[in-house]
């Protein structure tokens, strides 16, 4: 199944986007080997010259290297690793924050929410309810 | 990158009324794969035909690698048309077979993996097989070739969704950076996450070239929805 795109930005940038979690979320470990372009572009169901784009996007920035001959592979430099996944965390607490005022709600609303909700997800989680 | 494909002021009248391609310019090059989309009659099966050597147009010239299509441009272009012409009487096996006899770029092996994969019967018939099967035989056959284009009528019209994603997962895979593919396609929403460039026709002539990511970012629309605006009805 390709993976899904929303319909109106970029696709080179949705698909850094996505193999930026696969790398802060460990599913692409540090100096792991990732797959062939080509197998991700077909995993993905795109352009193999687009995957190529998205790919020269994360070496830039340096969450991919490229060995001469063996492919490509994810950094070691975990501290980098670990800011990425600052970045996007911030991000998508920014987006949460703007979703919150549109409701009237703000920052301190939002914690106590997120308390709520996480405290009774963890009851769901230990079968008590 | 190299020049596979030019065009210069190439026109096609049938015998009546308006030109069904008008003075069209265009180059195709290597590495690319590319949409043809434009509404029905904008001409881009006529154009297809033109670069297949089975039209002769009627002023102005198509050229493959510089040379006016032939027995070379043959060699070198591995068409799918809307149509199969592959006789239903006859084997899976068969009919690789005689497009080994034919096609001395063909790979038979990447054929039947290909074949095998889907699980489909080499001695079936081709009359005996679903038309989604059929279809996806016709672009196996297609795409197991070393051509330098590939050029695509209408992949996946007439197939589930499950085969379309076949279809294009088989069309990504076999990409090879010297060669280049054309899709001609009503199903813009389907192929286009594949593309790199879209050609819009309209009344026989290109109204747009550009990248899919190109008109994300300008217009902030999918190319399916662009489409839909510029060809408003």
């Amino acid at each position: 199944m390709a993976w899904e795109m929303k319909t109106d930005r970029p696709i080179y940038i949705q698909i850094v986007e996505r193999l930026k979690m696969r790398i802060v979320s460990g599913e692409y470990p540090p100096g792991s080997k990732i797959p062939s372009v080509r197998d991700l572009a077909a995993e993905a169901g795109v352009n193999p010259n687009t995957m190529q784009k998205a790919l020269g996007d994360l070496e830039r920035e340096g969450l991919l290297h490229t060995q001469r001959t063996n492919g490509k592979t994810v950094t070691e430099d975990e501290q980098l690793i670990g800011k990425m996944l600052d970045s996007i965390a911030v991000e998508e607490t920014e987006i949460y924050l703007t979703k919150l005022e549109g409701l009237g709600m703000d920052a301190g609303d939002g914690v106590n929410l997120v308390q709520r909700v996480a405290g009774s997800k963890s009851k769901y989680d230990t079968g008590e309810l | 990158m190299s020049l596979i494909v030019e065009c210069r002021d190439l026109t096609k009248c049938y015998t009546n009324g308006r030109p069904a391609v008008a003075n069209l310019n265009l180059t195709l090059e290597s590495g690319r794969i590319i949409g043809l989309l434009g509404p029905n009659g904008s001409g881009k099966t006529t154009l297809i035909k033109m670069i297949n050597g089975l039209l002769i147009p009627t002023s102005g010239e198509v050229l493959i690698e510089g040379q006016k299509p032939g027995t070379q441009s043959k060699a070198i272009i591995s068409y799918l048309p809307e149509r199969t012409y592959l006789e239903a009487q006859r084997t899976v096996e068969d009919i690789i077979n005689f497009f080994d006899d034919f096609y001395e770029d063909f790979r038979p092996e990447r054929a039947y993996d290909m074949i095998a994969s889907l699980g489909i019967e080499k001695n079936a018939r081709l009359k005996t097989l679903s038309k989604g099967t059929k279809e996806k035989i016709q672009l196996i056959l297609v795409m197991s070739r070393d051509a330098r284009l590939f050029i695509l009528d209408e992949p996946i019209a007439g197939v589930d969704p499950a085969a379309r994603d076949y279809i294009i997962r088989t069309i990504i895979s076999n990409y090879n950076p010297d060669a280049s593919v054309l899709i001609c396609t009503h199903l813009i929403s389907d192929v286009e996450n594949i593309l790199d460039d879209v050609i819009f026709l309209r009344s026989g002539n290109v109204v747009l070239r550009a990248g899919v990511d190109e008109i994300r970012e300008k217009v902030g629309k999918t190319v399916d929805q662009y489409f839909r605006e510029v060809f408003a009805c």
